[in-house]
C-alpha cells in the first residue's frame, strides 16, 4: 500500500510538470504554431525562477512573496522566449520547426549557463533553500512532503481556465478560428498577428512555469534541472494525446506520469525484479500511448479531434 | 429613378505592376437596387469590388458612401460603412458552427453568448427566407448552405450594401432561383446589391441596371429593361482587334485524339464535365474557349491522366497504316508475335508470313522497311497514369496553367527541370545529365529565355521566361498531342507571340494542338477550330476562320434550360486577375 501511495505522489506531480508544458503548447498550436521550443522554454523558465529565488535569498521578503515573484519571473522568461519565437515565425515567417528546435537548443544552453553560475561545486545551489516555500502554507514545515506543492494546484487551475477561455469566450473563438483558417479570421477583421503573438507568448509563459515547478517542487535536488528537457518533449507528445483539449490534458498528464514512472514502481507493487535498463525502457510507454492515440484519431477521422487545420503553415495575407 | 445614392466611385484606378486592373472607373449604386457587374474574365470586375470591400486599396480615385467620401483600407472599414462582400471562395472555419462563423470577429459590448447569436441568426434567416440551422457545422454543409452562411455573416454585421462575387457559379438552377428570391426580398428591404456575373440570362432576370466592364474600363451602365443579350455581349467583348497571327492552312489532317462522353464530378459532388465529346486532329490547333472554371482544366487533366473520370472514353489514334514496322517495334519477339496475328502486309498489299524464315532473314526484311502495318493503332488512354501513357508510346505533352505548381519545380534550375521528363531514361543507375543540359542550353538559346545561366532556379525567372522553359521542354519531347492551358497568361506581347509561333510550328509538324485560351481575339486568329464550353458542357464547335467574337461570347454564356440537364459549374482555381 505504501508503494502505491508513493507511486501516486511521484507520478501526479511529474504529470503536472507535463501539464504546464502541454497547456502552453496547446495555446500556441490553437493559433496554428507548432512550437517545438517548449522544452527549451521550460528550461529557461526553471532557470529564471531559480535565479530569482537565489537573488531574493537575503532580501528578507516573506516566503509567499518570494514564491509569487519566482513564478512571475519564470512566466516572463517564457513569454520572452515566446516573443522571440513569434518574431521569427509570425512576423518573419521562418519555418516553425526549425525555429522551435533552435529555441530548444538555445533554452537548454541558457539554463545550463545560469545553473552553473548559481551552483557551486562545494555548496548546495543557492535556490534550494526555498523548496519548502513552494508547499502550503508557504513556509518551512517539518511535514512538508505530506502535501502537494502550490504550483500543482496552480497548474490544474490554469488548465481549467484555458479550457474556459478557448471554448466560452470571444477571444477563444478568435484564437481557434485563426488556427483553423487564418484567412477567414482576417477577412472578418480579426488581428491575426496580434492574436498569434498573444497566444504564443502566454502559452510559452505557462510552459516555462512547468520548468520552475519541476525543480522547486517535484525534483528538489541540485541535479533535477538536467531532466527538464526530456520532460519538455513528453509535454509536446501529451498535446497530441490530449487531442488539443486542456481539460483532457489534466487526466493525460497524470496518466503520462504514471506510465513514465511505471518502471520504478510497478515491479515493486507486484514483487517483480527488473533491471535498471528495463525500467528505462518502460519510460517509452507514454510515447507508445501517444502513437496509439494518433492511430485511433486518424482512423476515426472525427474532425473535432484533428490538429488545427492551419497548424505549421505561415499566413500570408495577399496571395496573388 | 429617384432612389438615394448609396455608393459612388469616381475615377477609381488600380494597377498591379504595370498592368491596369481598373482604369478611371465611375460607378453609382442606389439604395434598393440590384446592380449587375458584367464582363469577361480578367476585365477587372473582382478587383473593382475588392476595392469597395477593403481587400485592395485604389491607387487613384475616390469612393463615397451616402455622399460622404470614405477611406476603406480593410474589410473592417468596409463593414463599418455597411459594406459586405460574399467572396467566390468562401472564407469559413470548417470546424465551427454556422453561428460561430457568423459572430466571428464581431466586437460586441455584451458578453459572448452563443445562444443569443443562434437566436439572432434565426431571426435574420426568417426575415429574408433563408433555410439554415445555426448549430450545423460548416463541414457538414452543402455549397449553397455555406453561401447562405456567408450572406448572413454580412447581414449580421448590419451591412446594407452587399457584393456577391459570382454567387450562382457553385449553385444548381434551383438553388440559384432560391438565392435570387432572397436577393429580391433584400432589395425590397432597401439594401443595395452588387452582383458580379457573366451569365447574361441571370443579369436579365435579376438586375435593375447593368454596368459593363471591359479590360479594366467601365464601358456603360444601362437599365436592364431597355437592353438585350445581344447588346450586352457586344459591349462585353468589344470590337474585333486585328492581331495578325499567322495561321497556315492545316495539312494532312487526320483524327488523333477521340474523346467520347466524358463525365466528371469533383470532390464536392458538383458536375464539372458533362458529356464532353470531340475529336482533336493532327495538324490542327483546336481552341477551347469558355469562362474560366467551366471545366477546361479538368478536361485537360483528365486527358493527361491526372484526374479520374466517371464515364467516357479517351482514345488515341496512332497513325501506322502503311508505315514500316521497323519505325515502331524494335524487338524481334514483338514483331514476330504481331506478324503471327496477321497485322502486316508488304508494299504490294500481300499479307506477311514469316513462317520458314530464319531469324536474320526476318530482321533484314523488317529493317528494309518493306513490311508495313495494316491498321492504325487505337490506344485507350482512359484511367492510365501519365507514366503508363508514356509507356504506351503516346507522346502527350501538357503545359498546365499552373506553371510553377504542376509544370516546373520552382526551386530547381532549368537543367533539373528538363530532367523531370528524362530521368527514367537510360540503363545507368545514375541520371544522364548531359542531354538535359544540352536541351536546356538549346531552349535558352532558341527561345531567347532571359536567364543568367541554365543553373538559375526557375522561380527567379519572369513569367514569360518560365513559360518558354516549360513549353520548350514539352515541345522537345516531340509530342503527337500538345495541350496548353492559358499558355500566354501573364505574358507580355512579345512572349505571347513567341508562344503562338511555337504552337503553329507544332501544328505544321503534324502535331494535334489543343489550346485553352481566354483572349477571344487570339482564339479567333490562331485556332483552326474553336470549341466553346460552358459549365462543363460543349455549347458549340466553330470553324476558326468564320467564327466571330460575339458568337463565341454568346456560346460561352449559353445555358441549358431543359430539365434533364443541370448547369452546375464549379469555378475552379480560375482567378479573375
Amino acid at each position: 500500500m505504501n508503494t502505491l501511495f508513493s507511486y501516486l505522489f511521484s507520478a501526479i506531480p511529474l504529470g503536472i510538470t507535463l501539464l504546464y508544458g502541454c497547456v502552453g503548447e496547446i495555446l500556441t498550436e490553437k493559433v496554428g504554431h507548432l512550437n517545438l521550443g517548449i522544452p527549451g522554454i521550460m528550461c529557461v523558465g526553471g532557470a529564471g525562477g531559480a535565479l530569482a529565488i537565489k537573488l531574493l535569498r537575503d532580501s528578507g521578503l516573506p516566503p509567499f512573496l518570494i514564491v509569487v515573484i519566482a513564478i512571475l519571473v519564470s512566466f516572463l522568461c517564457g513569454a520572452l522566449m515566446g516573443a522571440i519565437y513569434s518574431l521569427l515565425t509570425v512576423t518573419l515567417k521562418a519555418n516553425q520547426n526549425v525555429t522551435g528546435l533552435a529555441m530548444t537548443t538555445f533554452g537548454v544552453g541558457v539554463m545550463k549557463f545560469i545553473m552553473a553560475k548559481i551552483s557551486t561545486i562545494t555548496a548546495a545551489p543557492g535556490y534550494l533553500y526555498a523548496l519548502d516555500y513552494f508547499r502550503f502554507p508557504f513556509a518551512h514545515t517539518t511535514n512538508a512532503l505530506k502535501y502537494f506543492g502550490v504550483m500543482l494546484y496552480l497548474g490544474i487551475l490554469i488548465a481549467i481556465a484555458a479550457t474556459f477561455v478557448l471554448n466560452k469566450t470571444r477571444v477563444g473563438l478568435h484564437l481557434r478560428a485563426i488556427g483553423e483558417n487564418p484567412a477567414a479570421a482576417d477577412a472578418v477583421g480579426i488581428n491575426v498577428t496580434a492574436y498569434k503573438y498573444l497566444a504564443t507568448c502566454i502559452g510559452s509563459g505557462i510552459a516555462a512555469m512547468g520548468g520552475l515547478f519541476y525543480i522547486m517542487d517535484y525534483g528538489g535536488s541540485p541535479e533535477s534541472y538536467k531532466t527538464i528537457e526530456s520532460l519538455g518533449w513528453l509535454a509536446v507528445a501529451l498535446v497530441i494525446f490530449a487531442i488539443w483539449k486542456p481539460l483532457v490534458s489534466i487526466l493525460g498528464s497524470v496518466l503520462f506520469g504514471l506510465l513514465y514512472l511505471a518502471g520504478s514502481y510497478v515491479p515493486g507493487l507486484f514483487g517483480i525484479n527488473i533491471s535498471l535498463a528495463q525500467s528505462e525502457l518502460l519510460k517509452l510507454l507514454p510515447y507508445v500511448v501517444t502513437i496509439l492515440v494518433l492511430i485511433i484519431t486518424s482512423v476515426s477521422k472525427k474532425r473535432e479531434n484533428q490538429p488545427p487545420a492551419a497548424l505549421g503553415l505561415p499566413y500570408f495575407r495577399e496571395e496573388r | 429613378m429617384n432612389k438615394p445614392v448609396a455608393l459612388e466611385m469616381k475615377k477609381v484606378s488600380k494597377y498591379f505592376g504595370s498592368l491596369a486592373a481598373n482604369r478611371d472607373v465611375d460607378l453609382t449604386v442606389y439604395r434598393g437596387e440590384i446592380l449587375a457587374i458584367l464582363g469577361e474574365n480578367g476585365c477587372g470586375k473582382t478587383t473593382l469590388m475588392n476595392m469597395i470591400a477593403g481587400i485592395y486599396y485604389p491607387d487613384h480615385g475616390t469612393i463615397s458612401v451616402d455622399g460622404q467620401e470614405v477611406i476603406i483600407k480593410s474589410p473592417k472599414d468596409a463593414f463599418d460603412h455597411g459594406i459586405g462582400m460574399i467572396h467566390q471562395h468562401f472564407k469559413l472555419v470548417d470546424l465551427f458552427t454556422a453561428a460561430e462563423n457568423i459572430v466571428l470577429g464581431v466586437q460586441g459590448e455584451d458578453r459572448y453568448n452563443i445562444k443569443e447569436v443562434n437566436r439572432r441568426v434565426k431571426e435574420i434567416s426568417e426575415k429574408y427566407g433563408f433555410h439554415i440551422d445555426p448549430k450545423k457545422k460548416i463541414y457538414e454543409m452543402s455549397v449553397s448552405e455555406k453561401q447562405t452562411v456567408e450572406i448572413i455573416k454580412v447581414l449580421y454585421r448590419g451591412a446594407d450594401i452587399l457584393i456577391l462575387d459570382e454567387p450562382s457559379a457553385v449553385l444548381t438552377p434551383q438553388e440559384t432561383d432560391r438565392l435570387f428570391e432572397v436577393l429580391r426580398r433584400m432589395r425590397e428591404d432597401g439594401k443595395s446589391i452588387l452582383i458580379i456575373t457573366h451569365k447574361l440570362h441571370e443579369v436579365l432576370s435579376i438586375s435593375d441596371r447593368v454596368a459593363v466592364l471591359r479590360k479594366g474600363e467601365h464601358i456603360a451602365t444601362v437599365e436592364t429593361a431597355t437592353t438585350s443579350a445581344a447588346e450586352l455581349t457586344e459591349m462585353m467583348v468589344g470590337k474585333k482587334v486585328e492581331l495578325n497571327i499567322d495561321r497556315p492552312e492545316p495539312k494532312n489532317v487526320c483524327d488523333r485524339l477521340e474523346i467520347k462522353g466524358l463525365n466528371m464530378t469533383d470532390a464536392d459532388g458538383i458536375k464539372v464535365l458533362d458529356d464532353i465529346t470531340f475529336t482533336a486532329r493532327a495538324g490542327e490547333i483546336l481552341g477551347i474557349a469558355g469562362i474560366a472554371g467551366s471545366g477546361q482544366r479538368e478536361l485537360l487533366e483528365a486527358i493527361a491522366g491526372l484526374k479520374e473520370l466517371d464515364s467516357g472514353t479517351v482514345t488515341f489514334n496512332r497513325p501506322k497504316k502503311n508505315l514500316p514496322v521497323s519505325f515502331y517495334h524494335k524487338t524481334f519477339d514483338e514483331v514476330t508475335a504481331l506478324a503471327a496475328e496477321g497485322k502486316f502486309h508488304y508494299e504490294d498489299g500481300t499479307p506477311v508470313d514469316f513462317t520458314g524464315m530464319s531469324h536474320s532473314q526476318i530482321k533484314e526484311l523488317v529493317n528494309s522497311e518493306k513490311v508495313l502495318f495494316n491498321e492504325d493503332d487505337i490506344i485507350n488512354l482512359r484511367d492510365k497514369t501519365p507514366i503508363q501513357i508514356r509507356e504506351l508510346g503516346v507522346r502527350l505533352s501538357f503545359v498546365p496553367e499552373d506553371r510553377l505548381g504542376m509544370g516546373l519545380v520552382g526551386n530547381m534550375d532549368i537543367v533539373d527541370n528538363m530532367m523531370l521528363r528524362s530521368y527514367r531514361k537510360g540503363p545507368s543507375l545514375f541520371v544522364d545529365r548531359k542531354k538535359p543540359k544540352d536541351l536546356a542550353q538549346k531552349i535558352v538559346h532558341d527561345l531567347e529565355v532571359a536567364t543568367p545561366n541554365t543553373h538559375t532556379p526557375v522561380r527567379r525567372l519572369s513569367g514569360g521566361n518560365v513559360q518558354k522553359v516549360l513549353v520548350g521542354r514539352e515541345i522537345a519531347a516531340s509530342p503527337t498531342v500538345l495541350m496548353a492551358a492559358y499558355p500566354v497568361r501573364g505574358l507580355d506581347i512579345n512572349s505571347s507571340y513567341t508562344i503562338y509561333r511555337l504552337l503553329t510550328e507544332q501544328k505544321e509538324k503534324g502535331v494535334s494542338v489543343i489550346f485553352v485560351g481566354e483572349d477571344l481575339d487570339v482564339l479567333v486568329e490562331l485556332c483552326d477550330r474553336i470549341m466553346v464550353i460552358c459549365a462543363g458542357r460543349i455549347t458549340g464547335i466553330l470553324d476558326g476562320k468564320n467564327a466571330t467574337k460575339e458568337e463565341i461570347g454568346l456560346l460561352m454564356t449559353k445555358t441549358y434550360t431543359n430539365n434533364d440537364t443541370s448547369e452546375q459549374a464549379k469555378e475552379g482555381e480560375a482567378d479573375e486577375n
